[in-house]
């Protein structure tokens, strides 16, 4: 018992799974994370989570790609070699136009995915810290860290009340890196 | 979705069979056969580098022809896999679902053909980085930036790279599936390929957001790619190139090609893996509607282009039109305008745009008629311009049909091997639709007498169409 280091609630359906929030959040148990085959809508709410900044990211990489190819092509096309094509202006934005929209775009996404990928730690050869291996298949499963949250037969129960179909009391935190 | 009794489960083993098992018979001898074309390219495309792009049949009239036809074919193919998972996620059309992730590798794949061939007709490839503003020892002499070509290379490598990156993102949690499913080595490579992917909350959260963003900004640029292949054209003196109408009608024409490509590919995806109950009537219907409209879109664009000619009153450009319809490449023309236009009018039959045989056969004449479509823009134009004693003919050598034959073999050897080692359906996604728009949620709610009895008759009625469900189920309810 004492061994134990989480208590995984496995919720075969996602409505379930709210409802063992429910359970645990009335009664004050905080818990750990959750783990879903599928992203479920409006849980960020109920678990107090705020909205992502990436948005926010996104948009800076936007201005930077712009920024960067608009002095790129000012600098080769104007300042160090204009050319001149039939005595038009070498200054000629129009033209400039579909580079700085690519480059935008680019550093948009290039920017924003991996400032995605360095928050959540996401990279190729990342050791995954998986706490029950059916989390991305058909389980939902809340974790609750089983140190200072006692009785544990409580939050068993708990999430039992709320169709959990098994719950875990695992020793280890994390089963994949057998 | 459709089918009985599906559960989350169920889900995973059945998109995940086709990765996790033997290959079958169908997909032994699709592989052998696309990869004798994907051999017959390597061998073709050798000979072009090594003895250079006389090798191809162009002469000083025609200096563009199947090489560039090629190219617009298949980037205008790769345009309906960046609108099925970027459009649609926009405008929150949940029928996507299923088809995105296929679709995406289908335009990942179209654009590396279609990057084959500009390296290819650069004569000398491993001078292609001149195409980029690198500083160097003529000057420097930069790259010309008002040139459309130049706005090509952003356009497309702009493209193929963001294409990768948000189809990459999403296979993310649908590779942690197979990893948490798989031993040994297996379990290592998916490991890494999966980033460590978990499934947590703010994960989700974040993935979602990075999802709707990239939609947000592959919208604008895939409209842009194709419009900025047009300038190709549409920026030329060109009798028949130099026409205005041109970004739009590209766009339409990419959409359409692009839609029917998916439609060849997915009616043999579905039946080869079994996943008929996820790529259901519905999104062949769909898919048929919108090959319907942008054909009717494409249509009315060539009708406005001879229209335009004679409005004009310039007689080069009404010539350039009285010689494709009616010159010596009158039989492309006809083909296009068959293909294009006459046929997919056929789809407005409801008959016809639900048998699934029907719309194989005409997504090969829709990919028949835009090969034709851009043959005909490319060659009828060059062939004859201002001055006849210039004008020639094209004929194709071998190594140019070569080519292209063997680019659809490389297309479809990627694309096989991609259904083998990756799950070709979004599986998270599929799973969002599980209890709201499946099959079995709507029967159940009918079950338990929560719809208007009216509504469920007309819903029963159009699902007879469906090859994936049983009406027998539907007698007592």
């Amino acid at each position: 018992m004492s061994n134990t280091k989480f208590i995984l609630g496995l919720f075969d359906d996602p409505d379930d799974m709210m409802k063992g929030i429910d359970n645990l959040q009335k009664n004050s148990i905080p818990i750990y994370d959750v783990y879903t085959p599928m992203p479920i809508h409006g849980i960020e709410d109920k678990m107090g989570v705020k909205d992502s900044r990436l948005g926010y990211a996104a948009f800076c990489f936007g201005c930077l790609g712009a920024t960067v190819i608009f002095s790129m092509i000012y600098y080769m096309l104007v300042h160090d070699w204009p050319m001149n094509v039939g005595g038009k202006p070498s200054f000629a934005i129009p033209n400039f136009i579909p580079f700085t929209f690519e480059w935008t775009i680019l550093f948009t996404a290039f920017g924003m995915t991996i400032t995605f990928f360095a928050a959540t730690h996401l990279f190729p050869g990342r050791a995954p810290r998986v706490m029950d291996l059916r989390a991305t298949d058909d389980r939902f499963i809340i974790a609750v860290n089983a140190k200072g949250n006692v009785p544990h037969e409580d939050i068993t129960n708990l999430l039992k009340q709320a169709g959990a179909v098994e719950v875990k009391h695992n020793e280890r935190k994390y089963v994949s890196y057998e | 979705m459709t089918g009985k009794d599906i559960t989350y489960a169920q889900i995973t083993n059945d998109i995940l069979f086709p990765v996790e098992n033997k290959p079958n018979k169908a997909w032994w001898i699709g592989f052998t056969v696309s990869s004798l074309g994907a051999m017959l390219w390597v061998v073709s495309i050798s000979l072009t580098f090594w003895f250079g792009l006389g090798e191809w049949g162009l002469n000083k009239t025609v200096g563009w022809a199947w090489d560039i036809t090629g190219f617009v074919w298949w980037v205008g193919i790769g345009h309906a896999g960046t609108l099925i998972s970027a459009v649609l996620l926009i405008f929150r059309q949940n029928w996507r679902n299923s088809i995105n992730r296929s679709a995406e590798a289908m335009t990942i794949f179209a654009v590396i053909c279609a990057a084959t061939y500009i390296v290819a007709h650069m004569g000398r490839p491993w001078l292609a980085y001149f195409t980029l503003p690198l500083p160097n020892q003529y000057g420097s002499l930069w790259v010309n930036w008002n040139s459309a070509l130049m706005m090509d290379v952003f356009a497309i490598s702009t493209y193929f790279s963001v294409s990768l990156l948000f189809w990459y993102t999403g296979l993310l949690p649908d590779i942690a599936s197979i990893r948490d499913r798989a031993t040994g080595l297996r379990r290592r490579i998916y490991s890494i390929l999966s980033f460590g992917w978990t499934g947590s909350l703010k994960t989700w959260q974040r993935f979602e957001t990075v999802s709707l963003i990239l939609a947000g900004i592959s919208t604008p640029l895939v409209l842009s790619v194709h419009t900025i292949v047009s300038f190709d054209f549409a920026t030329s003196l060109e009798p028949g190139w130099h026409t205005t109408i041109f970004p739009p009608y590209f766009v339409a024409g990419a959409i359409f090609s692009g839609f029917a490509m998916v439609q060849t590919l997915l009616l043999v995806t579905r039946k080869v893996l079994g996943l008929e109950n996820y790529i259901t009537m519905f999104h062949i219907e769909s898919m048929n509607k919108i090959i319907l409209l942008t054909g009717s879109i494409v249509g009315v664009a060539y009708i406005t282009e001879f229209f335009i000619a004679w409005y004009s009153q310039v007689e080069y450009e009404q010539y350039a039109f009285i010689n494709r319809a009616t010159g010596p490449y009158w039989w492309a023309y006809w083909s296009m305008m068959s293909c294009n236009v006459i046929s997919p009018q056929l789809f407005w039959s409801k008959k016809l745009r639900t048998s699934i045989k029907f719309s194989w056969f005409l997504s090969i004449i829709v990919n028949i008629g835009m090969w034709f479509e851009r043959f005909v823009i490319i060659v009828t134009s060059l062939h004859r311009d201002y001055i006849p004693s210039s004008w020639a003919m094209f004929y194709p050598t071998w190594v140019d049909v070569s080519v292209f034959i063997g680019s659809i073999g490389l297309f479809f050897t990627m694309f096989l091997l991609f259904i083998r080692v990756l799950p070709s359906v979004a599986i998270a996604e599929v799973k969002l639709l599980l209890k709201t728009s499946s099959e079995q949620a709507k029967k159940k709610l009918i079950e338990e007498g929560h719809l208007d009895p009216v509504e469920v008759e007309y819903y029963k009625e159009s699902l007879t169409k469906y090859d994936s469900i049983d009406m027998a189920d539907y007698e007592k309810v």
